[in-house]
């Protein structure tokens, strides 16, 4: 728990604002491998291990999940204003940047350079989640329900989705359902345990 | 130019109504209720062009910032099509604020009331053991996740005697942001410029 100790937090409802802007602008392709950096390994407001459980919650909800993301967190920190906060920074600036874009170029332009470029910075930002989901495995470590079980549960969900192409309701379903309650059960056994031994 | 859509009132408070009924669906981001929008906006209402559907859904994923922007761009070309198109000064300009407004607000407003408000009573409950075990249970997977779409992006181009050198740049793409502290900004525009000149 001493990582915990080290932890910052957003000074206020602007500096939530600001970040949020800031990493929301430099995401070409996705801004998930963004926030990962700048909010776990530069800022240090939250730990790889709280990243992952923010991120399940954000993925499990409806919604964009970066967006449910900084809904979350500044919710955390400040109350409704705070995740009102989080919301207008992650959408505001590139909302007018994306919206004077296609008052420019009425759309993407065809010519094949263009194109061309569209196709490098798809490839880039594919290394870039490849990336954060190799680093996250390390917030696994302490995972109550084992290491075999979560590489099973990883793999499972992976030939699901990756491989077979299933619709992610259904795979959640599959292995979500057994995830959660195989941790309640080892979980619920840790308590006893710990209430067990004085 | 584009034809002028006539556009009443109830037309407005059904496109945001459509996309409302749609952002409880978006599980896994709105981007997987595309097919929908298209059925309605393009195939049925005739709102939108199936040249300005897609490009909305291209730019939005090239520019920066989260993806759910294109179904602001959706509502902006409503707006303009319903006005007279970009010569249409103040009054397209005001539409097409109208329409990225409703969009926007229709896929946004139902998934994020539900999620502040679950996640609040989530984080005042953290301590229990169901809140704890769905935390736990979903990591994995969650992590799966991730690398399941890294994965579905790279073999969307699926002609390996053409497209291995996108599938080289995707390796060395992770490879460097998982173990060093490049700006990941230097490996966009590196993929930009590698595309651009017809390198990879």
């Amino acid at each position: 728990m001493s990582e915990l100790v080290l932890l910052n937090s957003p000074r206020s409802k602007t500096d939530l604002f600001v970040s949020f802007t800031l990493l929301a602008l430099q995401g070409f392709g996705g801004v998930l491998a963004v926030v990962q950096r700048e909010l776990v390994e530069k800022k240090r407001w939250m730990t790889r291990e709280q990243f992952v459980e923010d991120w399940a919650v954000a993925q499990v909800m409806p919604g964009p999940n970066v967006v449910n993301l900084s809904l979350m967190i500044g919710g955390r920190y400040f109350g409704l204003p705070g995740a009102l906060a989080g919301v207008a920074g992650m959408l505001a600036a590139p909302l007018v940047v994306v919206l004077l874009l296609a008052v420019a170029f009425g759309g993407v332009s065809q010519e094949p350079w263009a194109q061309g470029a569209l196709r490098g910075m798809g490839a880039v930002s594919a290394g870039l989640i490849a990336a954060v989901g190799l680093k996250l495995i390390t917030a696994l470590r302490h995972n109550p329900m084992g290491k075999p079980v979560c590489i099973a549960l990883a793999l499972a969900t992976f030939a699901g989705v990756g491989v077979l192409r299933w619709p992610l309701f259904v795979v959640l379903l599959g292995t979500g359902l057994w995830a959660c309650a195989w941790a309640y059960l080892q979980l619920a056994r840790q308590a006893s345990q710990t209430r067990g031994s004085p | 130019m584009n034809p002028v859509l006539q556009l009443s009132v109830q037309d407005w408070l059904s496109l945001f109504s459509h996309f409302a009924s749609l952002s409880l669906l978006a599980v896994g981001g709105a981007i997987t209720t595309a097919p929908d929008m298209h059925r309605y906006l393009v195939d049925e209402t005739h709102w939108l062009s199936e040249s300005q559907f897609t490009s909305s859904i291209a730019l939005a994923q090239s520019a920066p910032g989260p993806n759910i922007l294109f179904v602001a761009l959706m509502g902006f070309n409503v707006g303009l099509n319903a006005a007279a198109g970009l010569g249409g000064g103040w009054f397209s300009a005001a539409l097409a604020s109208l329409g990225v407004l409703l969009a926007m607000l229709g896929i946004m407003l139902p998934s994020s009331i539900l999620t502040y408000t679950a996640t609040r009573w989530a984080h005042q409950h953290r301590d229990k053991l169901g809140i704890r075990a769905f935390k736990s249970g979903m990591a994995p997977i969650v992590i799966a996740l991730l690398l399941s779409t890294a994965w579905l992006l790279t073999i969307s181009h699926n002609q390996p005697a053409r497209d291995w050198p996108l599938y080289v740049l995707t390796a060395v793409t992770t490879l460097v942001v998982w173990r060093t502290r490049v700006h990941m900004l230097w490996l966009i525009g590196l993929g930009a410029l590698l595309g651009g000149l017809g390198w990879v």
